[in-house]
This record gives structure tokens, C-alpha cells and sequence, in this order.
């Protein structure tokens, strides 16, 4: 075997300048801009918005939300407006039945022909078979659905959080108490509640609200205390209760913001359950009164016409469904972008 | 595990004995009376009151209602089919409810499990995409919707399968309702199942045996499945409780005589059946608890982890 030889050194030993030994003042400081240095949120914000999939989530609830503002005043009928036109004999009759103004899903669905004698009345999604525009309907339902998802939800959070955030501070004692409770308000089903609720409530939006609030701080409450038994050990606890600041400061202003990252991610997964929820009360009968309309009791419109007006159940169906997927695709999204793992990178 | 198990068969029965008192408790105070008054005196309710006990206080009256319960009579509906007694109706929709739900969990884990491993097998490839797609849309449609489309499509458009149910052609009949009630079930398994196998697949266990030589079926099925069917008992639970609720829809829709149906007759219709939302909140609340004990103790049995940790903190 050759004997081998010893590598040329790469480089010359480095030899100081005098520049090495002046003080940068007065000269040009470079910043790294390339890899700045980001601050939590806003890598966050970074990591969410170059998520495809979350960014379709958003901009579907988002267009959802806007048409739900907007949409029932693209028109001139309200959503419990009874719509009288005058057909081809030149008869006033009321619009019943009147199918989309969309050619493809009249081929498909049947239900009375779009005529010109109704070419000044725009009635994208059709009417009902009341003589409703169900374009305006349907975007009220969505309307009424939303507002009730994110009132309940944002009640929820803010009582789940705060029994979860106790809970998981004081510990001991209260801890068990609380938890016992929790234990035994999370083995009763939702439907036993909502059917305890209908003997004491009018059928209603209340009931669906109170439903809601009853049920989903639950889950609130367990992430909120499983983030707080992470963080109550850390030095900065420590260090404000020995500068002196009280359980009540500690909890709320130096541990919760801490918290809100996997609580927002809780709520973006909990207005879909609240949707669907909506959807299934009113659906069944304990919800949405008439002539109130909202997602669920469109549904069930649309089920009780589903042989002679088919294309009644598709737009409120088509907007449930849109509405699950956005927050479900917003909720991922927003789960990775909190702790984003190796191989999303 | 004896003394674990124990532990929680007695906390869920104490859970089961306090729900049942709250919900005895809150339909007894219910403000107004349980008969049509319209078509009583005065004098005839307060016999009646009298007649059922009504006026006993309401521990009395709790302890009478449990030790008839505990005999397996519910008592008597007050408005729903003529006041018979609920035992009898009850009967007949347990036994429907629990057949088509069980055929639905069983169609939806089957499937959802194939499915998933298939999956995961061809990771990135169509298939792959094939189930991400079908999880989203299973996720996001409600099962009584697909229901809805399935017999219009194929009971009314196509008259092949009975539009409603019939109890005759049992089999026959509860393929519309188990097919719609398994979708979600399906699809969640599906995912969860992908997703675990393919967290195993990139363990360093795996990559040891796969070095050692194993490949192909032989480490699906010894390695990767084994560690990936463990997590999936978990998810089972809520699932199966989201299938009595999904159930209620579905068989208000389909027309199946079931505890769903019986529960939308008794909290939606004209009066409030206070008897009924007792026993089904009763039946209800049991099953939910059953179930979560079931698989918290089918959970310790598979994964000894759990074992060790509940002994150590015991």
C-alpha cells in the first residue's frame, strides 16, 4: 500500500488585519435579509399563507360569508317574500316551482320550464314550492347558520377556556372537582340534552343556541387545561409570581395568550361542528321555525320536495358542504402552521 | 388490570346513576302537567296525580321509578301511541336501530380499513388520492344527505330498492340507510387508518425489520398493521356515538321504526312526551357511557402501555 501523503493545507493560516480590531460605528451594518429572523405570528401567517389547501378553505368560507351578507339583497325579494308573476296566459299566478335559471340543472332535475315571461325576475336558484326565491333563502339560511356558529362558538371559547385554564393552575383539589365535572357533562349525549331542552324551550333558535353552548366548551376546556399544565411550569410563571403578581394576572394575561394558538385551531374544527349541528336540529324539527330559513331547515324544505322540485335541496346542501370543508381545510391549515413538522416544510 | 378495569366499570355506573337522577329531577319539575288538560277536571288530575304518585317527594319517586327500571319497566309514555307501556314499543326499534346501526359500523370499518391500507400502500399514487378525496366528501356531507340522494336516485329514479323500509325484507331494505350511515364512519376510518400506517411505515422499527430482510405482506401484516390497528379502537368510540345521532336523521328519513325516530316523535311533535325523553335520554346516556367503557377497556387490552401507566397511577 502507498504510503500516503499528507494534505496541502486548504487554507493559509489566517492572519489579523487591523481592520479586525476597529468598531463597526460609523460604518455600513448589514442586516441578513435573506433569513431574517421571524417573529412567532407571523411565521405562522407565513407558514398559512403559502398552504394551498388552507388558502382555498379561506377564501371558500370567506366568498360563503360574502354572499351571506351580501346575498339576500342582490334581489328585490326578501327571503319570506311570496312571488307573484304573471305567466304566459297573462295570469298573476304565484311563481311556484320555478326551476334554476342554470340550462345544465334544468336538463337534469325537471320541475316547471324556465319561460321568458319571467325573463325580468331573476331566479338563479329557482323558487320554492311556496313561490320563495330560494336564491335569497338559501343565503339568509346561510346567514342565520353562521350567526349562530359563531356567537355559540365564541361564547364557548371564552367559558372553556377559562374553566380549562383554572382547572389546570390551581390543580389539586379544585383540578379534581372540576375535572369529575367535566367527566360527567361530557358522557351525556348531545341528543339527550337537546331533548331535555325541547321540554323546557319553544322550538327555536334558542334552543339551538343553548344546545351549542351546553356542548362544545367541553372540548375547549380540555386543550385549554392540557396547554395549561404545559406552560404553568415555566420560568416565566415563576418569575411574575415572584415579582408578585397574582393567580388571576398570571392566568389571564402572562399564560392565555400563550394558549390562543391551539384554542383558534379548536374553534376553526368546533363552527363546523356548530353548522352541522344547526343543521341537524332544524333538520329534525326542534330548530329553525318557519318563516325563519336557515341551512337546516332549507334541507328539509328541499327533502320534503325532493320528488316534484328536486333542484330545491342542492343549493343549501352544496353550501353545507362548502362551509365543512373551507373551516375543516382552514383548521388543518392553521394546525400545521402552529407546529409545523419536518416533512410540511 | 382486573383493578383497573373494576375502577371504571364503577365510575361509569355512578356517571350513569347521577345522569339518570339529573334528567329524572328535570322532567319532574317541569313546569305545567303531563296530561291534556283540556279534556281533565281538576278533580280527575289530582286523582291521577295521586294514582301515579306524582305528589310523593321527588327522592321517593326516584327511588320507585329506579327499582321499576332495574326490572326493565320504563313506565308508561304519556301522549306517544296511547300510553302504552314504553317497554313493549321500545322493544321493537331497539332491535331495529340496532341492526342497521350495526351493519352500518361494520360495513363502515371494513371498507374504511381496506381502504385505508390500500392507501397507504400506494402512498402518492392515484388511489392515495382516491381516499383523501373520498374522506373530505364523507366528512363533509351529512349522512342523512346522502340518504336523501340514494333513494331518490334509486328507490325513486330507479325503482329498485324500497322507498321506505319494511321490516319484512329486512336485509333488503336497510341497504339505503346502512350505506348512508356507514359514510362517515368509512371515511374517517379510512383517513386515520392511512395515516397511522404510514407513520409506522417511517418508524425506525420498521426500517430495522425491512433491513433484516422482511418485505411485502409479511411486513404489513406483522409489523406495520399490528402498531397502525391500535390508535383506530380509539377513534370507534366517538364514532359509534356520532352514528346515534346520524341515526335519528336517517331513520326519520327512511321511515325505520328505531329509538331515533322514537326520540324526533317525542321531543319534535305537537307535546313533549316527558316519559319518553326520560327512558330514551336513560337508554341513550347508557349506551354512550357503555360504549366509551367498552373501548377504553378494549384499549388497554391491545396496548400494554396503557396498562403500565393506569397501574402506576393507581
Amino acid at each position: 500500500m502507498a504510503k500516503q501523503k499528507t494534505a496541502a493545507p486548504v487554507r493559509a493560516a489566517y492572519v489579523p488585519r487591523r481592520e479586525d480590531f476597529v468598531f463597526l460605528e460609523g460604518r455600513e451594518l448589514r442586516i441578513d435579509t435573506n433569513f431574517a429572523s421571524l417573529g412567532y405570528w407571523k411565521g405562522v401567517l407565513l407558514h398559512f399563507w403559502h398552504d394551498k389547501r388552507a388558502m382555498t378553505g379561506l377564501v371558500i368560507v370567506l366568498a360563503i360569508i360574502l354572499l351571506a351578507i351580501l346575498g339576500p339583497g342582490m334581489n328585490a325579494y326578501g327571503y319570506k317574500d311570496i312571488i307573484k308573476v304573471v305567466n304566459d296566459a297573462g295570469k298573476k299566478v304565484i311563481a311556484r316551482g320555478i326551476s334554476p335559471r342554470i340550462p345544465a340543472l334544468h336538463t337534469l332535475f325537471g320541475g316547471e320550464a324556465y319561460s321568458d315571461a319571467f325573463a325580468d325576475s331573476s331566479f338563479l336558484f329557482g323558487t320554492d314550492d311556496m313561490g320563495r326565491d330560494l336564491w335569497t333563502r338559501t343565503w339568509e339560511g346561510a346567514r342565520v347558520s353562521l350567526i349562530i356558529a359563531f356567537v355559540t362558538i365564541l361564547i364557548d371559547m371564552i367559558v372553556g377556556m377559562s374553566f380549562g385554564l383554572i382547572s389546570g393552575f390551581f390543580g389539586g383539589a379544585v383540578d379534581a372537582v372540576m375535572q369529575r365535572f367535566v367527566e360527567i357533562a361530557n358522557s351525556v349525549p348531545r341528543l339527550v340534552i337537546v331533548s331535555v331542552l325541547a321540554i323546557f324551550m319553544p322550538k327555536g333558535m334558542s334552543l339551538v343556541i343553548v344546545a351549542l353552548l351546553l356542548t362544545e366548551w367541553i372540548g375547549m376546556s380540555k386543550i385549554a387545561r392540557a396547554e395549561m399544565l404545559k406552560l404553568k411550569e415555566q420560568e416565566y410563571v415563576l418569575a411574575s409570581r415572584t415579582l408578585g403578581a397574582g393567580s388571576f394576572h398570571i392566568i389571564f394575561r402572562q399564560i392565555l395568550p400563550n394558549t390562543i394558538g391551539p384554542i383558534i385551531t379548536q374553534v376553526m374544527f368546533s363552527i363546523p361542528t356548530a353548522i352541522f349541528t344547526e343543521a341537524f336540529l332544524s333538520f329534525v324539527g326542534v330548530g329553525i321555525v318557519l318563516p325563519q330559513c336557515s341551512i337546516g331547515s332549507l334541507i328539509e324544505d328541499g327533502f320534503n320536495n325532493i320528488t316534484t322540485l328536486p333542484y330545491q335541496i342542492l343549493p343549501p346542501i352544496l353550501v353545507l358542504a362548502l362551509l365543512m370543508l373551507g373551516f375543516n381545510f382552514i383548521g388543518d391549515g392553521f394546525r400545521e402552521a402552529l407546529a409545523p413538522k419536518l416533512e410540511d416544510m | 388490570m382486573a383493578k383497573y378495569i373494576l375502577k371504571r366499570v364503577g365510575m361509569a355506573l355512578l356517571t350513569l346513576l347521577i345522569i339518570t337522577f339529573v334528567l329524572f329531577v328535570l322532567v319532574r319539575i317541569m313546569p305545567g302537567n303531563p296530561f291534556p288538560s283540556e279534556r281533565m277536571s281538576d278533580e280527575q288530575i289530582a286523582n291521577k296525580r295521586a294514582e301515579l304518585g306524582l305528589d310523593d317527594p321527588i327522592l321517593v319517586q326516584f327511588v320507585r321509578y329506579m327499582s321499576r327500571l332495574l326490572q326493565g319497566d320504563f313506565g308508561k309514555g304519556t301522549s306517544l301511541y296511547n300510553g302504552a307501556p314504553i317497554k313493549t314499543v321500545l322493544g321493537s326499534c331497539v332491535s331495529n336501530s340496532f341492526r342497521i346501526g350495526g351493519l352500518a359500523i361494520l360495513i363502515g370499518t371494513a371498507v374504511g380499513l381496506l381502504l385505508g391500507i390500500a392507501a397507504a400502500l400506494n402512498r402518492g399514487r392515484f388511489l392515495d388520492g382516491f381516499c383523501t378525496v373520498f374522506s373530505i366528501i364523507g366528512v363533509c356531507v351529512p349522512s342523512y344527505v346522502f340518504l336523501i340522494f340514494l333513494q331518490y336516485t334509486f328507490s325513486y329514479k330507479i325503482p329498485f330498492f324500497p322507498y321506505f323500509f319494511d321490516a319484512n325484507r329486512f336485509l333488503f331494505s336497510s341497504v339505503l340507510p346502512s350505506l348512508s350511515l356507514s359514510l362517515f364512519t368509512m371515511s374517517t376510518i379510512s383517513r386515520f387508518t392511512r395515516n397511522e400506517m404510514v407513520e409506522v411505515f417511517d418508524s425506525d422499527y420498521v426500517r430495522l425489520a425491512e433491513s433484516k430482510g422482511l418485505y411485502g405482506a409479511k411486513l404489513v401484516r406483522r409489523h406495520v398493521l399490528r402498531n397502525a390497528l391500535i390508535p383506530i379502537v380509539t377513534v370507534l368510540a366517538p364514532l359509534i356515538v356520532d352514528l346515534l345521532t346520524g341515526a335519528l336523521v336517517v331513520e326519520k328519513i327512511y321511515g325505520i321504526n328505531g329509538i331515533g325516530k322514537l326520540m324526533v316523535d317525542a321531543i319534535a311533535g305537537e307535546g313533549v312526551d316527558y316519559n319518553y325523553v326520560l327512558a330514551l335520554g336513560i337508554l341513550y346516556s347508557g349506551l354512550y357511557i357503555g360504549i366509551m367503557l367498552l373501548v377504553d377497556i378494549l384499549y388497554g387490552i391491545l396496548d400494554p402501555r396503557i396498562r403500565v401507566s393506569a397501574k402506576e397511577a393507581a
